[in-house]
């Protein structure tokens, strides 16, 4: 009958509507452990965080920020080496292992920072 | 117009720079007037008054000019047109009562080494009334090939990361590589082969010769929390010691600096491209940006001239505008 129909259809939605509001408090909760942990910026010369601290796996997006071009390189100059990254243009690396790693920018060394994978 | 003197005036820090004939040379910045600096001290004469008369040059002297850090590729508000300004160096060069005889320049020819860049550059030198030019390249013209482009382009006879020397009228040049190589946390860096070579090609040299050493990242340290300096660069200045004439011209830091320590007169350039702050007068030594009809007056070309048998070469800074 049209009526249990209504029903079953509201009771359909408000099953669908609670999964929903389940899942998008799953996805914040894990948001808020690491809000921006992913991320790094660069400027006025710098890197910000100067030490950031991450899980295995995670990528880290660089991007950078200042009128003049940096790059982002590990200090063994092998294990990661971006381009040189122009106004807002980013660099991405995934660390795939625990270590300290860390890294400059090869046109202005005095610029160092550090990534902490656990 | 000020008499020229032949002492320092005031040297408070007692660090050879005389400041006070330089504040007195910036108050005639831009009345036509010049500031020659001959051995720490500054003098100023009108332009077309003076020593500099006429288009030839006598024989035993040596006119010559430095350019740096074009930036040819750069795009941002500090200057969103580096290709005009850098004519604009190349006109006032052109117009100079003395000819040179050759360009030095210090590099960061380009902003990102690319083809096009380099060949802007040199499609707009082409109109110079000089093509005698010597390079040395900056930390910009390395980017992400090592320098490869530049070497191809402007490496003839040079060795290694692009080091090489040469004579002109009984002075001796050495053009020095310190941007390659550079260590995370390090300045400007010369390294153990470089710094081989130069000891051995000044080795016999008569001590009376006058050298002239040229490089992008100043050799002496204007500003390390900046990277303005070059970590082994001591070592080098080390085998010109005995020498009775060192002149050590660099780029780099966008603004015009100078330094006499005994026989050596170090001194750096201004940009054809965009200032730079101060050492530590703003957050970083990021590209300045000023208000346009200032632009030109904060970018500028160095003129060199020596006369046989004087002790120091004289350094003359022009600005654009």
């Amino acid at each position: 009958m049209q009526q249990n129909t209504c029903v079953s259809i509201l009771r359909a939605a408000g099953l669908a509507v609670l999964g929903i509001a389940l899942v998008g408090f799953a996805e914040t909760a894990s948001a808020g452990e690491n809000p921006s942990g992913q991320q790094i910026t660069i400027d006025n010369f710098s890197f910000a965080p100067a030490t950031l601290t991450v899980k295995a796996g995670t990528e880290v997006t660089w991007v950078n920020h200042d009128d003049i071009p940096h790059t982002v390189v590990s200090e063994d100059q092998a294990t990661f080496k971006s381009r040189a990254l122009d106004t807002d243009e980013k660099f991405r690396f995934t660390f795939a292992k625990p270590g300290t790693y860390t890294y400059f920018c090869s046109l202005h060394p005095k610029m160092t920072a550090k990534v902490v994978v656990q | 117009m000020v008499p020229p003197t032949d002492k320092i005036l005031y040297d408070h820090n007692h660090d050879g720079i005389d400041r006070r004939g330089f504040l007195r040379c910036m108050a005639w910045a831009g009345t036509g007037a010049v500031c020659v600096l001959n051995g720490g001290v500054f003098t100023s004469y009108a332009l077309g008054h003076g020593g500099e008369k006429g288009a030839n040059i006598p024989k035993g002297e040596l006119a010559f000019v430095q350019i740096s850090d074009s930036h040819m590729g750069f795009d941002k508000p500090a200057n969103s047109d580096v290709v005009a300004t850098f004519q604009a160096a190349i006109d006032k060069i052109n117009a100079l009562p003395v000819a040179p005889e050759f360009i030095l320049h210090t590099g960061d020819v380009t902003h990102l080494a690319k083809a096009a860049q380099f060949d802007n550059v040199e499609q707009i030198l082409k109109s110079a009334r000089t093509s005698d030019v010597f390079y040395v390249p900056g930390e910009h013209d390395f980017v992400g090939d090592d320098g490869q482009q530049f070497r191809e382009r402007f490496g003839k006879g040079t060795q290694g990361a692009g080091w090489y020397s040469f004579e002109k009228k009984g002075v001796h040049f050495v053009g020095l590589v310190n941007v390659a190589n550079l260590k995370a946390g390090g300045l400007g860096s010369l390294g153990a082969e470089q710094l081989e070579w130069m000891e051995k090609d000044v080795k016999h040299l008569k001590s009376s010769t006058p050298v002239v050493v040229f490089a992008h990242i100043p050799l002496w340290a204007v500003y390390p929390d900046w990277g303005w300096g070059t970590d082994d660069s001591a070592q080098a200045l080390g085998y010109l010691k005995r020498f009775g004439s060192v002149t050590v011209l660099n780029g780099h830091i966008h603004q015009t600096m100078q330094k006499v320590e005994g026989n050596v007169t170090f001194h750096t350039a201004c940009s054809t491209a965009f200032p730079q702050p101060k050492p530590g007068a703003a957050p970083s030594p990021g590209p300045m940006k000023v208000p346009a009809e200032q632009l030109r007056s904060l970018l500028g070309v160095t003129g060199v001239h020596y006369k046989k048998g004087q002790h120091t070469l004289a350094i003359t800074d022009l600005s654009l505008g």
